[in-house]
């Protein structure tokens, strides 16, 4: 066991776990359990707010798999991921102080709440609730498979042994804290993750004899890996570019996002967040991928695209340095899981439960609730991780892009469009998910449709589908 | 549902405001970062010119293309964003 690298990461857990124990003491003294417990009070400052939406943004596939495919393909894929430099300053400012202002007025915990005050329908609760939690669910669960995967690479642990200590870091930590012990461990991860990046950037560099040199190796290897076209010439125009719905604008309908719109204090960490967000967004996503480039001509021949990383940082880096940096891998995907657990237990607890099983709970009573399903919740997605179904894998490849196409218009037109009623966001969601899964399926056998990733076409119907019948029903215009 | 009065909130007409605004920067974005790939990117790969080591299509696109969006968006908050309460009785207060 490599010791050198495991002690930084282990001191990464237990101040994480301070963390956790910090926030729980001071939830102790707030009134209302469930804003606390979900939204942190509606209390988070701008560094809080950016760290936490780049961490929970940034999961595996931003330190893993992304770098991994950059490695391959070469710099036509650090300019998709470029795409994603937008979610730092478009979701705040899209969604931004309306969305802040009617959640307040609307008491709206969840982002479930909002569309329930909104569109008053029970319909729309309900599907909306089904969706977060069989879609984020199998995220959930992937990232899970994934941290397990990282921890077992460093430590030489057996899967079932990194997957509990993951398994446990985790829920600690979002039992005892709940969304204030996410967020502020959000941002320290965010900060780890952004001072990895800057570190191991420097290391492959120096590794690589300099920039000038590494394009000289590349094309020397292979001319195309510095077009924009992708090693073997198939990254076209239009599919790069139709990743800014994917990773880039369609991001607002994502409620692990979108929920995080709702906590900032005010208008002034807001704004400061507005900027944090954008200059960390870009220089992870920037940098990153361009770690996995520049590795190419360093350590040639890896096969496992989610080694790249983890073997770039112990060959190029002193092992306690690369125990830092390897941290902020870890430190990301453990800031999406902890996310989306909170956000999958409160739309079971919050959204079902108190809404239509049980209105009338008691403080007591909703915390032990509310702290139950979560640990439930969690153990089960352990118990699935330790031999994920097939179902699972095949939920989490839709979990994305289903999300943003279920959610996307019955958020963002029914806060800025006065004609929007239950009937198209029912249309809006039905079709978006109903369109999103067949159309993926195609692309995967016949190649993709008009050329464009699967998500594309069906933002396109499920707008159609809220507008023509939000139109065609009752035209009844609504006012906050 | 209780009948509500035809009076829209001075905030909400910023807030809007501002929506446009991220639009308009997320176009911009993508007019940026799109002509910089592809009009030098398409050219053979012998022909690139390089500029601090990376080629220039990716140089302007993606290094300098984030850069300028940092730009604006700080250029935006200072300049163009308002500072508004949240809560209802705070501005019933003012």
């Amino acid at each position: 066991m490599n010791w050198q690298v495991l002690v930084p990461l282990l001191a990464l857990l237990a101040f994480i776990f301070l963390i956790g124990i910090w926030s729980n003491r001071k939830m102790q003294q707030s009134s209302s359990f469930l804003t606390d417990y979900f939204l942190g009070s509606r209390e988070l400052g701008g560094l809080v707010l950016a760290m936490t939406m780049a961490a929970t943004y940034g999961s595996a596939s931003s330190f893993l798999g992304g770098p991994g495919a950059a490695y391959s393909i070469g710099l036509g894929w650090v300019l998709l991921a470029m795409t994603q430099v937008a979610t730092g300053y478009f979701v705040l400012l899209v969604l931004g102080k309306k969305f802040a202002i009617v959640t307040r007025k609307f008491k709206a915990v969840t982002l479930i709440d909002f569309l329930k005050e909104r569109y008053e329908s029970k319909p729309v609760v309900l599907l909306s609730a089904f969706s977060i939690v069989i879609f984020l669910f199998s995220a959930m669960a992937a990232q899970w498979i994934g941290g397990a995967h990282l921890i077992q690479s460093i430590t030489g642990l057996s899967y079932l042994g990194a997957l509990f200590i993951f398994a446990i870091a985790v829920l600690i930590y979002v039992i005892i804290g709940g969304f204030r012990a996410v967020a502020v461990t959000d941002a320290t991860q965010g900060i780890i993750m952004f001072v990895g990046t800057l570190v191991l950037l420097i290391g492959v560099i120096i590794a690589g004899g300099g920039i000038p040199n590494i394009m000289a190796d590349l094309v020397a290897e292979n001319p195309n890996l510095v077009t924009p076209y992708g090693h073997d010439g198939s990254l076209s125009a239009a599919y790069v570019t139709s990743f800014w719905i994917l990773v880039g604008v369609g991001v607002v309908g994502l409620p692990q996002v979108a929920v995080r719109a709702m906590s900032y204090r005010d208008a002034r960490s807001m704004h400061r967040a507005l900027i944090i967000g954008t200059i960390v967004v870009g220089f992870i996503m920037l940098n990153m991928h361009l770690i996995g480039v520049f590795a190419r001509p360093v350590l040639p021949g890896i096969e496992a695209a989610d080694q790249v990383i983890p073997l770039i940082a112990l060959e190029t880096l002193p092992p306690w340095v690369a125990g830092i940096v390897l941290a902020a891998p870890l430190a990301a995907m453990m800031s999406t899981v902890d996310s989306l657990l909170l956000l999958v237990s409160s739309s079971v607890v919050k959204d079902v439960y108190i809404n239509y099983m049980k209105p009338n709970a008691s403080y007591q009573h909703v915390k032990k609730v509310s702290i139950g399903v979560t640990a439930v919740i969690g153990v089960v997605v352990f118990l699935m991780a330790i031999d994920p179904p097939d179902l699972l894998i095949y939920l989490n490849l839709f979990a994305f892009g289903g999300l943003e196409a279920a959610f996307i218009w019955p958020i963002v037109l029914g806060l800025y469009w006065k004609y929007a009623n239950k009937h198209g966001a029912m249309a809006s969601m039905i079709v978006g998910i109903g369109t999103y899964i067949p159309i993926y399926q195609y692309n995967e056998t016949y190649g993709h449709l008009l050329g464009v990733h699967a998500v594309t076409i069906p933002v396109f119907l499920s707008l159609v589908a809220f507008i023509v019948f939000s139109l065609i029903n009752k035209r009844e215009p609504y006012y906050f | 549902m209780p009948k509500r009065e035809e009076k829209t909130d001075w905030r909400f007409n910023l807030g809007r405001k501002e929506a446009l605004i991220g639009c308009a920067l997320a176009v911009f974005n993508i007019i940026w970062w799109y002509g910089f790939a592809y009009t030098l990117g398409s050219k053979p790969p012998e022909e690139y010119t390089y500029i601090l080591g990376f080629p220039a299509w990716f140089f302007f696109s993606c290094v300098v293309g984030f850069v300028v969006m940092v730009v604006l968006v700080i250029l935006v908050v200072k300049l163009v964003l308002v500072e508004v309460p949240f809560d209802d009785e705070e501005v019933e207060r003012e």
